[in-house]
């Protein structure tokens, strides 16, 4: 992760964060908050530089964690979170699980429900 | 889909905690998630211009806003997260991220403090979002009951609208019930027009 030249060049301000994910702000995959991540092959045999905010959310996710729970244990703002988690997907070491989106069918969407409400009867 | 069979219904979902400034919500979150409620910030840029005033765009403020939630595992493949609102009106424009992909919402009310409501309960009205009015128990708040309330809020008589106490696991429990029955019974009624 090379830094940006205009990042370097521009003034003081107050937060940064973005220089984590170079500037960049939007994530390259649709990231819902709550989605949950699961580490693929590739992603178990990568290695990365001690504290590389990669290798963090790789080991966060040996438990499924959600996209927002990275952000939380990371300590980075939701945005920079999304651009971390999605250049690891597009990299094919994670995959998102399921969650309900404006594409989810009818169907899936009762089944979902239905789930949820089984599990929290049961609680 | 290529996925290993044992991972094909791994889900997670969520249901929305709305409401005023110090109704309750992080406490309701607290009582029924298996972990201590966790802050997640989003920085977003505020114009103080509008958009097609290319004159001002560059008068921008970065703010932080915070979003505290809860988990609670459901089932081996199944996780419920919960997220409280930002209190903030001016915030709105990221419920947006919220909304998308809920079940529904919980928008708790203090009694005494009603007009805090308004704003979520017409957010979620415009955007179709299924969502219960929960009446959160305070000391000296009992005065109003559920139907003074539906009516000072003028919402519809199908929507159902509950006392809780925020503070008890097996409250904030069953509101979470009766919102996640009221979202199925919506989503039999209403085809998805999303």
């Amino acid at each position: 992760m090379a830094p940006d030249p205009r990042e370097e060049q521009s003034g003081p301000r107050l937060v940064r964060p973005y220089a984590l994910t170079s500037g960049r702000t939007e994530s390259v995959v649709d990231l819902p908050i709550e989605a949950t991540l699961e580490v693929l092959p590739s992603g178990r045999n990568a290695t990365w530089p001690e504290g590389h905010m990669s290798g963090r959310i790789i080991e966060l996710c040996a438990t499924s964690q959600s996209v927002a729970e990275i952000s939380a244990k990371l300590h980075v703002p939701l945005g920079v979170a999304r651009v971390l988690i999605g250049d690891l997907i597009s990299a094919g070491h994670l995959k998102t699980r399921k969650t309900i989106s404006e594409n989810t069918t009818t169907d899936e969407r009762r089944e979902l429900i239905e789930r949820t409400l089984s599990g929290l009867r049961a609680l | 889909m290529d996925y290993a069979p044992s991972n094909r219904n791994s889900a997670s979902t969520k249901i929305v905690v709305a409401g005023g400034f110090g109704v309750g919500k992080t406490t309701f979150v607290g009582a029924v998630s298996e972990i201590d409620p966790l802050r997640t910030e989003a920085l977003v840029t505020q114009e103080s211009a509008g958009q097609d005033d290319i004159s001002k765009v560059q008068q921008k403020h970065t703010t932080t806003v915070a979003m505290d939630f809860g988990r609670i595992t459901l089932a081996q493949n199944l996780v419920l997260y919960l997220f409280g609102t930002p209190g903030q009106r001016r915030f709105w424009f990221m419920w947006d991220d919220l909304v998308i992909g809920a079940i529904g919402a919980v928008v708790l009310v203090d009694t005494r403090r009603l007009d805090d409501s308004f704003a979520a309960v017409d957010y979620f009205e415009a955007k179709g979002l299924p969502f219960i009015v929960a009446l959160n128990q305070f000391d000296g708040s009992g005065e109003f009951g559920p139907d003074e309330i539906r009516e000072a809020l003028a919402i519809s008589d199908h929507i159902p609208v509950i006392e809780v106490d925020a503070r008890d696991r097996e409250s904030a429990k069953h509101a979470l019930v009766r919102v996640t029955e009221f979202a199925l019974t919506q989503l039999s009624r209403v085809p998805a027009t999303t």
